[in-house]
């Protein structure tokens, strides 16, 4: 059993009492909600006769269904107008906070929570949505739920939970040139494996995320979940407490110092003890691209793709036999060799102002290839507006990039932003699973949005260290 | 709420590690605002080709037509928290999941509906998934109470975590009566837990 722990920590301050099942009834500080997984929930209110028990804690808005090219009303997609129509009831009736288009604060859930200063250290947070781990970047304890426990949260604030395990996952040392938050997150699931986490919220900590921004330690965090850890932290510090200072729903004047003084105790103890405990060091993490259908299944960029039948373990050979099959692709090519169709940044991994900075000095001066359709989706109305004043979207649109409203858009495709038949995507998101951007038959590439942006220019796969920024 | 303990019915193999909820449910039929027509929706791409046209795919097959358990191999459900892939799945008929292993939040949902989502080893799964598939009209039992599964001369033990368990073998599993009814504790905690400050 983990002890000290942020983990310890935060959940004790949130454990109110035992369940007869065994479970136990957990606080949640903030829930966030969006527009697919909460109609459901609300419907269930209304048949029980409940009310939301705290709407002060709860904060909504809309990014899955969201179209990116225009955001006028009614939607052209009758079936995602109704869904808009039905979160602004459900929001009214019950009382909620809402982020809609008309507030200028609207985007993807784990974006505007952070930039808005709703996440902050110490909490519990949970949202009908597996990416909630991005806030763990906060010290935060945040995690995915389904729609039966929006449910819960909403008539009671509270879950009804079982502890998970710590596991401390230490990158030391220095990242090499060009190696993002990004690759790190796809290193640390390659390794760790996409089940590796089951049951366990991983702790992230040593050189590498001490020095890392808060953006991308949401990053990693953010991709908690593909490692199978339901949750993943880093304990909060002065590059927090920075990047929370004046942010509209933190703590203000004299709250400010009590806040910090709260936020610092739940860091995790020197003496801390954990259920297991991995190292890597930072050489070793190179630009990592997916070539098949997990986002385990990554290489290095210089590397070639690999060769199932090496594989010990049947499962995973079968899995990675059924990747090939579907990407289309042969062991042993070269990674940088592979063509794209698509290029899309953007998705709550990386739609953030650091994310898109990174895509523009790539992109800047130079053309998007002929045959590739490239987009940019910022993260939120904040994300896109702040790109706006430093003139990205230009450098963006000049080198042939379309230039989006805020959203989840080719994340997972649920608006009009979609592969097509078996198109191939270099895309700054988090799931390459068969179908997820749009087609049951289209393929997908994770890697960083500097990648991304490397990979649109040139029209294959492409190392970004060979291109001068500018 | 309905007690769980037994679960009773064919099996229908669903092979294969790491299949994941954009498999299970895919994203478009994330847009209906009820779940009451995702039973229609289960593994559709991989059941259907796009003129319609049916694939191969156990869910498709007449001999596991009724079925109620469905015989899963590694990290079955894994990828989002969409609870539209365990109500698909129960819409369809499934009442109860074995797996060599579930993702945790796929899992969690599984129990909120009542459905057990119970854990073999590797070698138990293989025997079972080939049983059913050499004999799909065999009656499996998942029995809870003694953390079994029996299926004609097999009987194999499975697990799933205690809590998750007990929810269901004392008809606890819908867990919201049992939290709102604590709601003074629950006031008593937001008093002084971290709060995001300032109502819109
Ligand atoms: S951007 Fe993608 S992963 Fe993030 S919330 Fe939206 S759909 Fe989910």
């Amino acid at each position: 059993m983990a002890k000290g722990t942020l983990y310890n920590k935060v959940w004790d301050a949130h454990a109110i009492a035992q369940l007869p099942t065994g479970q136990t009834q957990l606080f949640i500080g903030l829930h966030l909600v969006h527009e697919v997984t909460s109609p459901q929930a609300f419907d269930m209110l209304r048949e029980r006769g409940l009310k939301v028990a705290y709407p002060d804690r709860t904060f909504a808005t809309m990014d899955h269904i969201v179209p990116t090219r225009s955001q006028a009303r009614p939607f052209q997609d009758g079936e995602a107008e109704l869904m808009m129509q039905a979160i602004e009831r459900n929001t009214k009736e019950f009382g909620v906070n809402f982020f809609d288009f008309a507030s200028g604060r609207q985007g993807v859930v784990h974006i505007i929570g952070p930039e808005l200063g709703l996440t902050q250290p110490g909490m519990t947070i949970a949202c009908g949505d597996s990416h909630t781990s991005t806030h763990g970047a906060f010290g935060t304890l945040a995690f995915g739920i389904g729609t039966s426990q929006v449910r819960d949260v909403l008539a009671s604030q509270c879950l009804s939970m079982d502890a998970m395990k710590v596991r401390r996952v230490e990158v030391n040392g220095q990242l090499k040139t060009g190696v993002t938050a990004k690759d790190v997150a796809l290193f640390l699931i390659n390794r760790l494996g996409v089940k590796g986490g089951i049951g366990y919220a991983y702790e992230y900590a040593g050189q590498v995320f001490d020095e890392m921004g808060m953006e991308g330690r949401m990053t990693v965090c953010n991709m908690a979940i593909e490692g199978g850890a339901r949750a993943g932290y880093i304990n909060p510090d002065q590059t927090t407490f920075d990047y929370l200072k004046g942010k509209e729903h933190a703590p203000k004047a004299a709250d400010w110092e009590q806040a910090v003084a709260r936020w610092k105790s739940y860091a995790s103890d020197a003496d801390a003890s954990y259920d297991d405990m991995v190292r890597y060091d930072a050489s070793e993490i190179e630009p990592m691209v997916t070539w098949g259908v997990t986002p385990g299944q990554s290489v290095g960029v210089s590397e070639k793709l690999p060769n199932p039948e090496a594989i010990a373990d049947d499962g995973e050979k079968q899995s990675a036999l059924l990747a090939f099959r579907h990407m289309k692709l042969s062991p042993g090519q070269k990674t940088a060799d592979i063509k794209i169709d698509v290029a899309f940044i953007g998705s709550c991994t990386n739609g953030r102002i650091s994310d898109l900075r990174a895509a523009a000095a790539i992109a800047k001066g130079r053309k998007v290839a002929a045959n590739v359709q490239a987009f940019v989706v910022p993260g939120s109305m904040l994300v896109r507006k702040q790109a706006m004043e430093e003139g990205l979207d230009k450098v963006f649109i000049e080198a042939g990039f379309e230039w989006r409203e805020a959203g989840c858009s080719m994340c997972l495709a649920m608006n009009p932003d979609q592969l097509k038949g078996d198109q191939i995507s270099a895309s700054s998101s988090n799931r390459n699973f068969i179908g997820r951007q749009g087609s049951s038959t289209g393929r997908t590439l994770l890697m960083s949005p500097a990648m991304v942006a490397a990979a649109a220019v040139a029209g294959h796969v492409a190392d970004v260290r060979e291109f001068a920024t500018h | 709420m309905s007690k769980v303990v037994h679960v009773k019915g064919r099996a229908v193999p669903v092979i294969g590690d790491d299949i994941d909820t954009d498999r299970i449910i895919p994203a478009r039929y994330l847009k209906e605002i009820t779940f009451s027509r995702m039973g229609e929706y289960p593994f559709y791409d991989e059941r259907f080709n796009a003129d319609g046209s049916k694939k191969d795919h156990a869910f498709n097959k007449t001999e596991f037509q009724g079925a109620s358990i469905l015989l899963g191999n590694v990290n079955f459900g894994c990828g989002s928290s969409r609870e539209h892939a365990p109500q698909s799945l129960v819409r369809w008929g499934i009442r109860a999941l074995v797996a060599e292993s579930f993702a945790e939040i796929f899992a969690g949902n599984c129990v909120m509906l009542g459905t057990p989502a119970v854990v073999a080893s590797k070698a138990d799964v293989a025997a079972l998934q080939q049983l059913a598939r050499q004999a799909p009209e065999t009656e499996f039992l998942v029995d809870l109470e003694n953390l079994e599964v029996r299926a004609g001369t097999l009987t194999v033990k499975v697990n799933m975590p205690a809590s998750r368990r007990n929810a269901l073998i004392e008809g606890s599993w819908d867990s919201t009566s049992l939290l709102v009814a604590n709601s003074g504790l629950v006031a008593k905690a937001a008093a002084h837990l971290p709060h995001p400050s300032g109502r819109l």
